[in-house]
């Protein structure tokens, strides 16, 4: 009887990525239902804090060392090891492999998977057990379905998106075991020349779980302000509409919808923005959505859960001053 | 300079009609079928290379049912060179797997320097058939990009990776597998010349049997996920408008999210 595998991304400053810690919840949980060990799988050139962080979530976890992680990109170098690993063929061959929905999720489930030929399943909302292994729940066409899917084999790769669940430590801390891999499964290693960090860069939209987000409405990188000091008030973070990217008012990594980004947070905070459908397919599954447009026609006003007919710079000023006087 | 660009056609997602049909799959008929989004970025950002290079030649790859060329001839319209358009009955209910599977083996017949795909496809919204591809041909992946620099000299292509706090610079040999984003720049409109000139673009056909691929091995029969159920998510609570001065508005704004814990 296989086990539930969870391979944590690299996030920042050499912590696992939150994604991960969320996957790695929600496998732990699973593996209760479907009575399966769960194993936690870290790959980086030094992988021992990063091992010692999942730990804190799964009972066993891999730490594999491998130095061309350090000046390589991340899904190649992870893959190959992956891959192995699964083509041991011994016990350890899991019936699910949970990966985050992210960037490096997505490149390491799409190398794996060529690399194995095992499926996948993709952007689960919520996974439950049955005889004929994961039954993965996806939302389809922007949140207009939801569909339950499960592998024709029985095993399967799984990506699960951000905040599905919330991260939470296991009572027991697990134990670090080292391994190595040996095996044929090679990719080409891509070389990470620099790693720049940009200072206008904005907390992840994906992982965040309240998101400020203005649309052609807030009318110009200017007007950007009150969505920026009502995120920050707010502790989330700026998101943005296609055409307030397009416009070149806030950076692309910040998009939601059809060619961006798709979100779940907690709270969707949405100003000036009409909710056409290419925005709505990216963020409504949000959990609880505010709009302010001074258009009481706006099509978001039929999806939000409250919907302030106004003028969003006088709205949000006067909403940062309440945030501002509730928190002293 | 030569540049694979892999286009899927997809439902048109403004139009808000996408269903499953009765065998769990995607309904084709039930919406127009356009270029997925995008995949009209990475075609834009090829077209400008191939511009400033001031020589090479763009052809689109495309695995979809035969109606395809269709929606094939818009892409042509912005300035792709050719099509080249995999169709095949036996590849109905196509999954990931198939679908790497004969784009690579497709790509095995085609000369290129470098391979472009769109990050995800709206409809499946995977963002894995890439980083696939990549792996069946052995060839270097670098995605999320947000800019192409290809040294032709050096045969070498340099990719900014979007990253959690910037971007990283990746590098790697010719030919390579990139995947990439909206950030590379909104693609054009193809101008009436460029429609007219769709026309008579050649769009090659090809079958599995064309790729030496056995169909046994491919598409819905040999599928590693299926579909257990679908329904509509629950219902949204029902909207509350506020309408008053800016100051009710945003003091209903507190209380609706101190109510929910969210403050």
């Amino acid at each position: 009887m296989g086990a539930l595998w969870v391979v944590a991304e690299p996030g920042a400053d050499g912590a696992i990525a939150r994604v991960s810690a969320e996957a790695a919840t929600l496998a732990r949980e699973l593996a209760g239902s479907a009575k399966r060990d769960v194993v936690g799988i870290v790959i980086g050139a030094d992988p021992s804090a990063m091992a010692t962080e999942l730990a804190g979530y799964l009972p066993v976890v891999w730490a594999i060392t491998d130095p061309a992680a350090a000046e390589h990109a991340w899904s190649a170098v992870a893959a190959a090891h992956l891959a192995n690993l699964l083509a041991a063929g011994d016990s350890d061959v899991p019936d699910a492999v949970f990966v985050g929905a992210g960037a490096d999720g997505r490149d390491l489930a799409g190398a794996v998977s060529a690399l194995t030929g095992l499926g996948v399943l993709v952007n689960a909302t919520a996974v439950a057990w049955t005889d004929a292994g994961p039954a993965v729940e996806m939302s389809a066409f922007g949140g207009k379905l939801l569909t339950t899917s499960g592998f024709t084999g029985g095993r399967g790769i799984v990506t699960v998106r951000p905040n599905v669940t919330t991260a939470a430590p296991a009572a027991a801390t697990g134990k670090v075991e080292t391994r190595t891999v040996e095996g044929a499964a090679a990719l080409p290693a891509v070389r990470v020349v620099e790693r720049v960090s940009e200072a206008g860069a904005q907390a992840s939209i994906e992982e965040a779980r309240i998101i400020v987000a203005g649309g052609r409405g807030v009318g110009g990188p200017d007007g950007f302000g009150i969505v920026e000091q009502l995120a920050a008030a707010l502790g989330g973070a700026v998101g943005a509409t296609r055409a307030a990217v397009d416009s070149g008012w806030v950076p692309y990594s910040q998009q939601i919808g059809q060619t961006g980004k798709i979100v779940k947070p907690e709270l969707y905070l949405a100003l000036g923005i009409s909710g056409a459908i290419q925005h709505k397919v990216g963020m409504r599954t949000s959990g609880v959505i505010v709009a302010v447009n001074r258009d009481p026609d706006a099509p978001i006003g039929e999806f939000a859960d409250l919907f302030v007919v106004g003028d969003l710079f006088e709205v949000g000023t006067a909403l940062l001053e309440g945030l501002r006087a509730r928190t002293g | 300079m030569r540049i694979v660009v892999l286009v899927k056609p997809v439902p048109d997602p403004a139009s808000g009609g996408e269903k499953l049909g009765p065998d769990g799959r995607l309904d084709r008929a039930a919406v127009p079928a356009v270029v997925n989004g995008n995949d009209e970025y990475v075609l834009e950002a090829a077209l400008r290379l191939i511009a400033e290079a001031g020589e090479g030649e763009i052809t689109l790859l495309s695995m979809a049912p035969a109606n395809a060329p269709e929606t094939l001839r818009k892409a042509l319209a912005m300035g792709a060179t050719r099509g080249v358009h995999i169709t095949d009955s036996a590849l109905a209910g196509s999954d990931h797997v198939s679908t790497a599977k004969v784009l690579a083996a497709a790509l095995g017949d085609l000369e290129f320097d470098m391979v472009f795909a769109g990050i995800d496809a709206s409809d499946g919204v995977g963002g894995i058939v890439p980083a696939s591809v990549a792996a069946h041909l052995g060839l270097p992946f670098l995605s999320y990009a947000a800019r192409i620099e290809p040294d032709m000299a050096a045969r070498t292509v340099r990719v900014r990776r979007i990253s959690a706090t910037g971007y990283d610079l990746l590098e790697a040999p010719m030919p390579v597998v990139i995947a990439g984003t909206q950030a590379l720049g909104e693609p054009r409109y193809p101008s009436l010349k460029g429609i007219m000139a769709a026309r008579s673009k050649e769009i090659v056909t090809r079958s599995l049997a064309d790729l030496g691929l056995d169909p046994a091995t491919v598409g819905g029969s040999v599928a590693t996920t299926s579909l257990l159920d679908s329904r509509q998510p629950p219902a949204r609570a029902a909207t509350e408008v506020v309408r008053g001065t800016p100051a009710e508005g945003a003091a209903r704004i507190v209380d609706f999210l101190a109510e929910r814990r969210l403050i």
